[in-house]
């Protein structure tokens, strides 16, 4: 599949905002984060600047942004009409327990109702976006609960590294995040793992002979294609990345993604300062390159059955 | 609504392609991309058509495979030529992954079609049809597809006999029929029923309406037919000849 830029920052951007909210209200409401106004202003900001930058990000791939409304219609079968209903919804939830924090300098009582909800819709944004990629049948890598279950894990540990790092910037004692951070990244690290070896491993379910339906009569071989310069369907389902490049981009991603940003947390966690701030903040440029290189091959190594049509033997 | 209609309709208009017959002409996708640059899909946009990489939208795609069957020998096999366009599934992701409502299924008939008015040009239908059959347009900035003609076959103003997709209608192999396939007496099932029609990547799950007809079986090579091979050539035995030839290959 084509990587779009636009849908890579989308999905990692609003990924790790949605992550850092959801970690900034559960932490506080489990009493493990001080109601502190400038940690309330610092991570909403970041948050919800994460957020809207991704979910603005995501309008560009459109060839009709000012209809963008109209996809909020049909959440009764569409996952990206649901993920979009859900981020709408989210906010207003977000902003009021923002109020009580940081104006009221409450997150009890009913705002901790706005808060709680807030959490729960945030995680079904995420959710939704990583449904939108594993409903697909047409992607066979996709087409596993292991995508939606990376997307809620990736979202949170991002998450967990940026809001360590606007921790340590205000300048709270951020030993909870940098422990959760240590306790997300591995896990993070051990699902993505996962769903290579699942991609890798799991046998094509799709052959030519089968979208042709001329198996039965012998070898399909495609002799000539359609037309002679790619067409929208090529250019758009047609990108996959040669598997020695994948490898190599494999290893980039979980340098950058998950072991840098482990090491530098440790070293948080046994400096102080600003030597501590500097490496959190490290941590942060780390983890996001990281994810956006481990986006990017969700989307070049993943095979579309159409290109059977066009000579790919498997899918 | 994006929802397909709660109960499949009962008349499932279609096409029967019959790839023993199909010569690969393309006279079909040209046919097609002519009516449809003028119907409700218009215009079927062309970028840069005379120069270097040229790009466009087209409802109709002529593939052509070769079918080998090496354990047969190496002359054994056949060329066919596929036309892949939408199939208008019985129920088809296309249509339930739009958000905008976009993308439609007819209760009435089962043609797919797609409100332009309404399409956002996410492009996420085109990535649910594991077909290929839908194509964005670039300039227009919404997804296109088959209509099945369904300016035509509706059309009073046309005489009846045209009242087919474009497609069908100049087909000159007659390799193309269109008719009800929920209908198991129209003579499009009594086609499929005879020549064991098939589906087109059936494990998708998608139900396609449209049918492929198989290949004939063909009768192959006989124990007399030797292919023509150029193993043997003349070899010139004459030492003059031999300087001739290389005084003339300078």
């Amino acid at each position: 599949m084509h990587p779009a830029l636009s849908v890579i920052l989308f999905t990692t951007a609003s990924g790790t905002g949605y992550g850092l909210l959801m970690l900034l209200m559960i932490l506080n409401l489990n009493g493990l984060l001080p109601t502190d106004r400038g940690l309330g202003m610092a991570g909403f900001a970041v948050g919800l600047t994460l957020v809207t930058g991704g979910l603005l990000a995501s309008t560009f791939h459109l060839g009709h942004p000012e209809r963008a409304w109209r996809a909020m219609s049909q959440w009764r079968t569409s996952w990206l009409s649901r993920e979009g209903v859900a981020a709408i919804a989210t906010y207003p939830l977000v902003l009021i327990f923002a109020a009580g924090w940081v104006i009221v300098g409450s997150t009890s009582g009913g705002w901790s109702l706005a808060g709680w909800l807030a959490i729960v819709l945030a995680a079904i944004t995420v959710s939704a976006t990583g449904m939108i990629y594993a409903s697909l049948k047409t992607i066979p890598q996709w087409n596993n609960p292991l995508t939606v279950v990376n997307y809620l894990v990736l979202a949170l540990a991002g998450g967990a590294v940026w809001l360590t790092s606007v921790g340590q910037l205000i300048g709270i004692d951020t030993n909870v995040l940098v422990l959760l951070t240590l306790l997300l990244l591995p896990i993070s690290w051990a699902l993505k793992y996962s769903y290579w070896t699942l991609v890798d491993k799991v046998p094509a379910q799709y052959d030519i002979g089968s979208a042709t339906g001329l198996g039965g009569l012998g070898d399909v071989t495609l002799l000539e294609p359609p037309h002679t310069e790619p067409n929208f369907v090529q250019k758009e389902m047609g990108f996959t990345i040669a598997r020695r490049h994948a490898k190599k981009l494999r290893r980039t991603a979980v340098i950058f993604a998950f072991v840098l940003p482990t090491a530098l947390m440790v070293g948080v966690l046994m400096t102080s300062g600003g030597l501590a701030t500097f490496l959190s903040v490290l941590a942060l440029l780390s983890v996001s390159g990281g994810l956006l290189t481990e986006r990017w091959l969700f989307f070049a190594e993943a095979v579309h059955v159409s290109m059977l049509f066009y000579g790919t033997q498997k899918a | 609504m994006t929802a397909l209609p709660s109960q499949p309709s009962t008349k499932k208009l279609g096409l029967v392609i019959d790839l023993d017959t199909c010569v690969g002409c393309h006279a079909c996708a040209v046919s097609c991309k002519e009516w449809n640059t003028g119907g409700p899909a218009a215009p079927l946009t062309d970028l840069n058509p005379y120069g270097k990489d040229p790009d466009g939208v087209w409802f109709n795609r002529i593939h052509t495979y070769e079918v080998s069957q090496p354990e047969l020998g190496p002359t054994a096999g056949q060329t066919v030529h596929l036309p892949r366009s939408c199939l208008h599934c019985e129920s088809p992701d296309c249509v339930t992954v739009c958000p905008t409502g976009a993308s439609y299924k007819r209760a009435e008939d089962g043609i797919v079609l797609i409100d332009e008015d309404k399409c956002i040009g996410c492009k996420l239908c085109s990535w649910a049809c594991g077909y290929g059959a839908r194509e964005y347009d670039q300039d227009a900035g919404v997804m296109k597809k088959c209509t099945l003609c369904v300016d035509r076959i509706y059309n009073e103003n046309l005489k009846e006999e045209e009242r087919q997709p474009s497609c069908v209608s100049t087909c000159p192999a007659g390799a193309r029929h269109f008719g009800d396939l929920g209908d198991e007496n129209s003579d499009v099932s009594k086609l499929v029923a005879e020549r064991n029609g098939f589906d087109l990547m059936p494990e998708l799950g998608y139900k396609p309406t449209n049918k492929y007809l198989p290949p004939r079986p063909k009768s192959g090579p006989t124990s007399s037919y030797r292919p023509l091979t150029i193993d043997k050539q003349e070899t010139v035995d004459s030492r003059f000849l031999k300087w001739v030839d290389r005084l003339f290959s300078r």
